[in-house]
């Protein structure tokens, strides 16, 4: 059967995906950055999954203009890097696994979840940057990867209670998969930022740490902040972080936090970062 | 039954400096978000750098959303229903970091808005409510 063994959270902030295609690592801006991530890279290398869920929004490169559907999961065999206006990212064309991409729609539709299904699109930094910081820069991606895109632009985004009960569905979902498959489930997005307006700039690393401090062995006391609150605390961008309870939802009661890591900034953006396992 | 909900829908205008993209937002700003979403192809970059003023009456946006392109006043696009995830795709057309372009929406100096990030960033302290001034 397949099941959920880990999850990775982590920001996906462009610039940072910019940094690593134009190898800027080293340099004193990017280097307290992506060393934060020197953990979950060696941990990776133990630690590959057959498939990855990647949890992500799409930044009007394949929706949001024409269609805008609250949850989707990519459904074409492949991704190409979308070009967002500075030409494609120069990483490795994204491979889906359709089998239990399909069996997860069903069952989220069986479980009260009406899924939008994407047959064709591009996938842009939300889901690529995070790829690029857990696996460096490979001539293939090492797992196949389900996109599930979530809209948290367009207002009313899902409620973070939602995201939870998707996250659980997810579970059920994997875990009665006949195929043996390793999965892992990443949450991306966040943390606390604001792109537009006199409140640009916004962060809130009080706010952030305690998020991360509950997110592994209290996440509910985190289901139910509202989406005025992530609004008001964590900017109108910080709302991305519905996406990390679906992540954690889909683990399951026990983790086991491997890594956890915090900076500001990253571009406009307080970056945030933990890996778990799952103990069961 | 009356509908209960956790705040009034008006609540997300009581944030300073803040304009939530709504679905009204996001019809207003469709023709505009739909010439910046053209700009993910090279060739129209390109038709666009040639003639901007050409290339943006190809699109059913309104007379102050092409000036507003044209001047590259992003505070302004904003107030006309724009969101940040399309309009930065004319600042990437014009080879300009996200930074940048976020910046030109608060009013402050490029400069100004970078020192403010390595420094913490903009504390939410009195910004999170209008009306109760936190």
């Amino acid at each position: 059967m397949a099941r959920i063994t880990a999850g990775i959270a982590t920001s996906h902030v462009p610039a940072i995906g910019a940094a690593i295609d134009l190898g800027k690592q080293e340099d004193p801006y990017w280097k307290p950055v992506f060393e934060g991530y020197e953990f979950v890279k060696e941990w990776a290398k133990d630690h590959t999954p057959d498939v990855v869920i990647l949890v992500y929004n799409d930044h009007a490169s394949a929706l949001m203009l024409d269609i805008v559907p609250t949850f989707a999961i990519g459904f074409d065999d492949q991704f190409l890097p979308a070009d967002e206006g500075w030409g494609r990212r120069p990483v490795p064309t994204v491979y889906n696994h359709i089998d239990l991409a399909a069996h997860i729609a069903e069952q989220l539709v069986i479980d009260e979840f009406d899924i939008t299904l994407i047959n064709e699109m591009d996938v842009d930094h939300g889901l690529t940057v995070p790829l690029s910081l857990v696996f460096g820069q490979p001539e293939e991606w090492p797992c196949k990867v389900i996109p599930l895109a979530v809209n948290v632009s367009q207002f009313p985004t899902p409620s973070g209670e939602r995201c939870w009960k998707l996250g659980e569905a997810i579970r059920n979902a994997v875990k009665t998969f006949p195929e043996d498959l390793d999965v892992q489930v990443w949450g991306t997005g966040g943390m606390s930022h604001q792109l537009h307006g006199s409140r640009a700039g916004l962060i809130n690393e009080k706010w952030d740490k305690r998020f991360i401090d509950l997110l592994a062995h209290e996440p509910e006391e985190l289901k139910y902040i509202t989406r005025l609150e992530y609004l008001r605390e964590a900017g109108t961008e910080g709302i991305e972080l519905i996406m990390w309870l679906i992540m954690r939802a889909a683990l399951g009661y026990g983790v086991e936090e491997k890594h956890r890591f915090y900076r500001v900034p990253a571009s406009n953006t307080a970056v945030g970062h933990v890996v778990y396992e799952t103990k069961s | 039954m009356p509908r209960t909900r956790l705040y009034p829908l008006e609540d997300l205008e009581d944030i300073p400096g803040t304009k939530v993209f709504t679905a009204k937002a996001s019809r207003q700003a469709y023709h505009l978000h739909k010439f910046c979403m053209s700009l993910m192809k090279a060739e129209n970059r390109e038709e666009f750098k040639a003639d901007e003023r050409a290339y943006l009456d190809k699109f059913k946006m309104s007379e102050a959303q092409k000036q507003a392109v044209l001047d590259r006043d992003m505070m302004k696009l904003i107030e006309l229903g724009g969101n940040m995830y399309f309009l930065v795709k004319i600042a990437s057309t014009d080879g300009m970091s996200a930074l940048k372009a976020v910046s030109a929406t608060s009013g402050m100096s490029a400069d100004e808005y970078a020192k403010m990030m390595l420094e913490g960033g903009r504390s939410p302290e009195g910004l999170r409510s209008i009306r109760d001034r936190n």
